[in-house]
């Protein structure tokens, strides 16, 4: 197994694309994981962290761009992007320990495909794109559009993802996350929701984003729930018809962490429960 | 296959050492380096035994290639005392008790002393969060928490 540190983009996918079992280190809190268990054995290691347009934030177009390889805990630090995006920031904050948030990126979490990923609901509510640098240049693609299946993403040979773009925060506009834990803490989703509101003059909803985690084997963004939302003042006519909404888009498994009776439950709960944060952001009362 | 050479600064001596590619810092650390103190418990990222600051950040050392560190500065538990002399964390947790078997000790000491640098006047709910990745099956928490907490109030005391 080599080591590579590729300075620039190009030189990252040179060394991915010549190389079918290469795979990409960014924070390295799943690859190290795995690598340790044994359950892949790359011939090569790519680390994106010495490719500084990857390691910084910074603001684009009235909007944020995340590099691929910035730590979670830098996103918290930032008090403009948590200002704007409070609710995918607070996502990447619920991931694992102090020590992990330390390592751990978006890019990575989207990237590992687990469906139970945290930032992965908040990122798609907040409408965020991923950019994609490959053999064939440069793409930016939704992010509801990387996962594709359980530890499965829909990037092409040669191919990584090089930052997060947040587009620029609507007016009047608000965002939460919320997951469900059976503790307080360092524990994976069992169900998670994301949801992002941006309200007209008169504070009714006029735009809405719901997107559940971990209740199907990819991120579920559901119009059926945001229809719930739009043109109502988020009341509890709404909130209602939203839980029941998020209950019958959930497609959960069973399995030791949750029951499919309980998950689809969950998720309704979850889902009125962020909504209101996210409304109340979007009034400027959060 | 050759060996990767990495320098680094670890408690501000620099060092150099050759490493497989496959090696965790936490592997060099403890069988080239000699720097036992950082423990291995999980080696998957759930227990911090082995925390040590890479940059200022915490980070598990068993989650990161030893690779990874050229050029980085690392902080380890064996960088915690002035020589003879224990750092009030330390001093703080001896007379709260707050250790039993002593496995989770370093990693916790690393954790809570990065916290203090941030944040010399944490919350008792701000160091339970900040701890969380930092398992103890020995005292239940309340003494650790509470010897953090004291340490704090000594330091802005004294400052």
């Amino acid at each position: 197994m080599r080591f590579e540190t590729p300075t620039s983009v190009d030189q990252a996918v040179a060394l991915l694309a010549a190389d079918p079992e290469a795979r990409v280190l960014a924070g390295g809190t799943d690859l190290l994981v795995r690598l340790r268990a044994g359950q892949v054995a790359p011939s090569v290691i790519i680390d994106i962290k010495r490719i500084s347009e990857m390691t910084v934030i910074s603001q684009e177009d009235g909007g944020w761009r995340i590099g691929a390889a910035v730590p979670s805990a830098e996103m918290n630090e930032h008090a403009a992007l948590k200002a704007d995006w409070p609710g995918v920031v607070e996502a990447a904050d619920l991931i694992g320990s102090t020590q992990i948030q330390g390592r751990a990126t978006l890019a990575g979490n989207l990237c590992n495909a687990s469906p139970a990923a945290d930032s992965v609901p908040a990122m798609v509510v907040a409408g965020a794109l991923a950019r994609i640098a490959g053999p064939n240049g440069t793409r930016d693609v939704a992010v509801q559009d990387i996962p594709s299946g359980v530890g499965k993403t829909s990037l092409g040979k040669g191919e990584l993802v090089t930052s997060i773009y947040l587009p620029p925060k609507p007016a009047h506009s608000g965002d939460a996350y919320l997951r469900f834990i059976p503790r307080s803490e360092m524990d994976i989703a069992v169900v998670g929701c994301g949801v992002a509101v941006a309200l007209d003059d008169q504070g009714k909803i006029s735009a809405a984003r719901v997107a559940l985690g971990a209740v199907a084997p990819t991120v579920i963004l559901s119009q059926s729930c945001a229809d719930t939302l739009i043109g109502t003042t988020g009341d509890d006519a709404a909130l209602d018809a939203l839980a029941a909404a998020a209950t019958a888009e959930a497609k959960p498994i069973d399995d030791k962490r949750g029951t499919i009776a309980f998950r689809k439950d969950v998720a309704g709960v979850l889902a009125k429960r962020a909504a209101k944060i996210a409304i109340a952001r979007a009034k400027g009362e959060a | 296959m050759s060996r990767i050479h990495v320098t680094t600064t670890i408690n501000n001596d620099e060092t150099d050492y050759l490493c497989e590619t496959d090696e965790t810092l936490l592997d060099v650390l403890r069988d080239h380096l000699d720097l036992t103190g950082s423990k291995e418990g999980c080696g998957s990222g759930d227990c911090g035994a082995c925390t040590v600051v890479v940059d200022g950040r915490l980070v598990c050392s068993c989650l990161m290639l030893a690779a990874e560190a050229e050029g980085r500065t690392i902080e380890t538990i064996e960088g915690m005392a002035g020589g003879d002399a224990l750092h009030p964390l330390q001093q703080k947790f001896l007379e709260h008790a707050a250790l039993q078997c002593g496995i989770c000790t370093p990693g916790i000491l690393v954790a809570a002393k990065n916290l203090l640098e941030r944040n010399p006047n944490p919350s008792e709910e701000e160091v339970r969060y900040w701890l969380a990745g930092n398992l103890c099956r020995c005292t239940g928490y309340d003494k650790i928490i509470r010897a953090v907490m004291d340490t704090a109030a000594n330091t802005r005391g004294a400052a």
